[in-house]
């Protein structure tokens, strides 16, 4: 079993047995596992995704009062509830807390929770690297949202077009804390990408074969893919774009000779996989849902696999069709019109499976369910009117009017939040050990459907009359006054159900004592995490699952009769792993991932305001790489023999310890 | 069976074999690698799009001294190998031999980042700032990324003779100065791109 000791970050080198316990002198070893003590040192997957999905719907808050500023003060023609310029703050602001903020981490928070317990893992590839990710993550978020009281939020726009974004016509550090915001948390998303992409392909469980994998893990395979090759284009525009502005290099600067384009095409290269970066997660998530409340397997499970790495791959070769304005030449126009209409077939193979899934299945309309369905019947809305920019003479007609605005919502309110929404019904009960009430889930839903449509589907009828977007007001008089205010309400009915969604969770909460508990699993699901307690136990899985086929979980609790029909021959209680964790060897907690994160802000800050503050970032940037460097992984004290806790019983003799030795030569 | 394991280069840290056969460490340095491809290639376009967009002098022509240039990549390109001699003497078990290569690799790595530094000086002293013309902007931001990271790569070859003095970077660590060795290759072979794209095509 010292198989453990092995080390595991990339940087972090094997420095051997002359440890001193608290490295640096700085911390001792944390081994609170409760308590904030507990949260802040943590390097469980599961908490990391926990403390993701928090984040992330404490900025959905923030970025929804954005939203719904914004359709205030579009209520009504020449309304003054906010300036031009702090209008061009919120909607910029709206659209980077929306996209970096929340749903990217929404899906990192799925990702990180399930993506070891779908695949039989004990954790991921690098725990330390995952809290490092997360707490990246979140003080870049808080990094970008502390220049509201800065000097004023960025005002570029989420795109942040160049010359525009230059100093001469955006002269308050919003655009800084956008450039140097986006790359902290941009540093979060690659580390968590490299780390997941070698956790799915390195931690699978014994006999898990990739064409064995559940749907989600697939779909976050690939995001995560993309998130490690799109991210660094993004970095380097926003490299330019930092020089520009703090160091007056010319990047950008037409008098210098500049082409504005360069930052189009740098950014819509990383923009495009982007949007994918958004959606696929969420695929992933109705692909898992569709079929339990179905009843049947997921339709066409290869086409669903190949489709989604067809989009990442066909991700790449569309960027332009968002510069079909910018006087590209018809031959660009063309190529990147055509290759636009093609990613739509995969995406329709998608779409037609999960129907196929649907088709004569003993559907159950539970709140996860609906939630999904939603995303298809939205997503599908979305799809086509994106289908419509494909058609570059259109596409002319659409540019930078409320039908743009119309159709981003459909594919990433209705396709992406909508699925992370049916995902939180779906894993709760797993995760916290009690349901989320179904009645007040469906008041949720219904509630967010009628929000959603309302709110977006007009905004197809303005935007084809000719309404622009990103302008902070109307006049009387173009007919643009009766869909705004539906819009208006719409948005409000929104947050009403976001409102209902959080009464949900305080009162499930409330309320999950008198209830019997869901045990380990309560939908009669097919994937992994299924088969162990709910919630999950802190080590996972007491042994490396076996697996011999896709939907392994399924397969051990049916099986066919003699006579060909599928019957039930295990409850989950009876097979599911009971969770003593007396085998289990977890990673040690740390301080370094978070004092490690904590520096980058500083050094934003320093960046824009005195140099002095980055010089202490620096400071704090390098000291904890070293003390990160010189703590082992694993915690030499608390382990009998210095690798593990698993005190009882005799390791060397027992049957799981010979298995793990012929599967480690 | 501990020693099996612990002698086995491709087990995970979590007490089973990877999936893939390639230990996680190295899989995420390929990774990684993979994804810096992206930044500089992004760099490079940055650079092809913008060097001969300069309203004013100093052009590329006036400064450049390309034998000078050519030296120090002759240099980067040696210590390709004396990286590669690092991994098969600490493959072979030579620890002696191993910190020889590990020193003389950084070396030659700090002896090019002397030569870029002592290019930018004579540069700047012609004339070319950073914030001069788009092609200093470009020239300096692309070459600065490259000697960031062979700057890195210098740490990370220095921590590795740190503890191989130490004695803590024997035979079974064979794996890390093969993982550091891929990191410095690539670099390596990011500037014979470079190299051959700023300096050499006209």
């Amino acid at each position: 079993m010292a198989i453990v000791e092995r080390p595991s970050d990339v940087l972090a080198l094997p420095s051997g047995s002359g440890v001193a316990r608290a490295p640096l002198g700085v911390f001792a070893r944390p081994r609170a596992k409760t308590g904030w003590r507990g949260w802040v040192s943590t390097v469980d997957h599961k908490k990391i995704g926990i403390m993701y999905g928090a984040s992330s719907l404490f900025f959905f808050v923030i970025g929804g009062v954005e939203a719904l500023l914004i359709r205030a003060q579009l209520a009504a023609p020449g309304q003054k509830l906010l300036s031009a310029s702090l209008y061009n703050q919120v909607f910029t602001m709206h659209g980077i807390t929306m996209i970096f903020l929340v749903v990217m981490p929404m899906g990192a928070a799925f990702m990180n929770y399930l993506l070891p317990l779908q695949i039989g893992a004990r954790d991921v590839a690098f725990p330390r690297l995952n809290a490092l990710s997360f707490w990246t993550f979140l003080f870049g978020g808080i990094f970008l949202n502390t220049s509201w009281f800065l000097g004023g939020g960025a005002d570029g726009g989420w795109f942040a077009y160049a010359p525009n974004t230059g100093v001469i016509f955006s002269p308050s550090h919003g655009m800084d804390f956008y450039a140097l915001g986006l790359q902290i948390t941009g540093i979060a998303s690659l580390v968590g990408g490299v780390n997941l992409v070698v956790t799915v392909l390195n931690m699978r469980a014994p006999g898990m074969t990739l064409l064995k994998m559940p749907v989600f893990t697939w779909m976050s395979l690939v995001t995560q893919v993309l998130v490690v090759f799109a991210i660094p284009v993004l970095s380097v525009a926003l490299f330019l774009l930092t020089f520009d502005r703090l160091f007056d290099a010319n990047f950008f600067n037409v008098d210098q000779g500049a082409d504005p384009l360069l930052w189009e095409h740098l950014f819509w290269i990383f923009g495009h996989p982007e949007v994918y970066i958004l959606i696929l997660p969420a695929f992933g998530i109705v692909s898992e849902i569709i079929p339990v409340f179905s009843r049947k397997p997921i339709f066409g499970y290869p086409f669903m696999v190949f489709s989604g790495i067809a989009i990442g791959f066909m991700g790449w070769g569309v960027w332009a069709h968002h510069m079909f304005a910018s006087g590209l030449g018809p031959i660009s126009v063309a190529a990147f019109s055509v290759s636009t209409m093609f990613i739509a077939v995969p995406t329709g193979v998608k779409i037609l499976n999960w129907m196929a899934t649907l088709w004569g299945g003993k559907i159950s309309f539970t709140t996860p369910m609906l939630f999904s369905i939603g995303l298809v019947a939205m997503f599908t809305i979305g799809g086509l009117s994106g289908v419509t920019h494909a058609v570059a003479p259109a596409d002319q007609q659409h540019t930078d009017t409320y039908y743009v605005v119309a159709h981003f919502h459909y594919v990433i309110f209705g396709g992406a939040l909508f699925g992370f929404l049916g995902g939180f019904y779906f894993w709760w009960p797993k995760v916290f050990g009690y349901f989320l009430n179904d009645k007040l889930g469906k008041v949720h839903f219904w509630l967010t459907m009628i929000g959603f449509n309302l709110t977006f589907g007009p905004m197809h009828i303005l935007g084809l009359q000719g309404m622009s977007r990103r302008i902070q007001t109307y006049r009387d008089g173009y007919g643009f006054n009766l869909w705004n205010m539906v819009s208006t309400v719409g948005a409000f009915v929104i947050a009403l159900s976001v409102l209902v969604f959080f009464v949900n969770i305080v009162r499930s909460k409330r309320r999950a004592g008198s209830l019997p508990p869901p045990g380990p699993d309560p939908w009669d699901s097919r994937s992994l995490e299924w088969s162990i307690p709910s919630p999950t136990p802190e080590h996972n899985f007491d042994d490396d699952p076996i697996v011999t086929q896709l939907d392994d979980w399924w397969h051990q609790k049916y099986q066919e009769d003699e006579t060909g029909r599928v019957v039930k021959v295990h409850e989950p209680e009876e097979i599911a792993m009971i969770g003593d964790g007396s085998r289990a060897h977890l990673p040690a907690p740390s301080y370094w991932p978070i004092t490690l994160s904590a520096a980058f802000p500083l050094i934003g800050y320093g960046l824009i305001f005195n140099l002095a503050i980055a010089f202490v970032g620096a400071a704090v940037l390098l000291g904890s790489m070293v003390g990160w460097a010189l703590e082992p992984p694993d915690d030499e004290d608390q382990a009998p023999h210095g690798h593990g806790d698993h005190e009882d019983g005799d390791p060397d003799t027992s049957p799981s310890d010979s298995e793990e030795v012929t599967v480690g030569d | 069976m501990t020693d099996a394991a612990v002698h086995d280069p491709v087990v995970a840290d979590h007490g089973h074999a990877t999936s893939t056969g390639i230990s996680n460490t190295k899989l995420a340095m390929w990774v990684y690698l993979g994804s810096d491809c992206l930044l500089f290639g992004s760099l490079i376009s940055t650079y092809l799009l913008l060097r001969h967009r300069s309203v004013g002098g100093p052009t590329s022509e006036e400064v450049f001294d390309i034998p000078f240039t050519s030296v120090s990549s002759f240099v980067l390109l040696m210590s390709s190998l004396t990286m590669a001699l690092a991994v098969s003497s600490i493959v072979r078990g030579d620890v002696r031999l191993n910190r020889i290569w590990l020193a003389t690799t950084a070396m030659l790595g700090a002896v090019f980042m002397g030569g870029q530094v002592y290019e930018f000086t004579d540069f700047y002293r012609a004339g070319l700032g950073f914030t001069t013309n788009i092609f200093g902007s470009a020239f300096y931001t692309l070459i600065g990324f490259h000697g960031v990271h062979v700057s890195v790569g210098i740490i990370m070859l220095t921590s590795l003779l740190v503890m191989s003095l130490r004695g803590n970077l024997g035979p079974e660590r064979a794996e890390a100065v093969e993982t550091i060795g891929l990191y410095w290759h690539f670099v390596d072979i990011v500037w014979i791109i470079i190299f051959t794209v700023v300096y050499l095509i006209p």
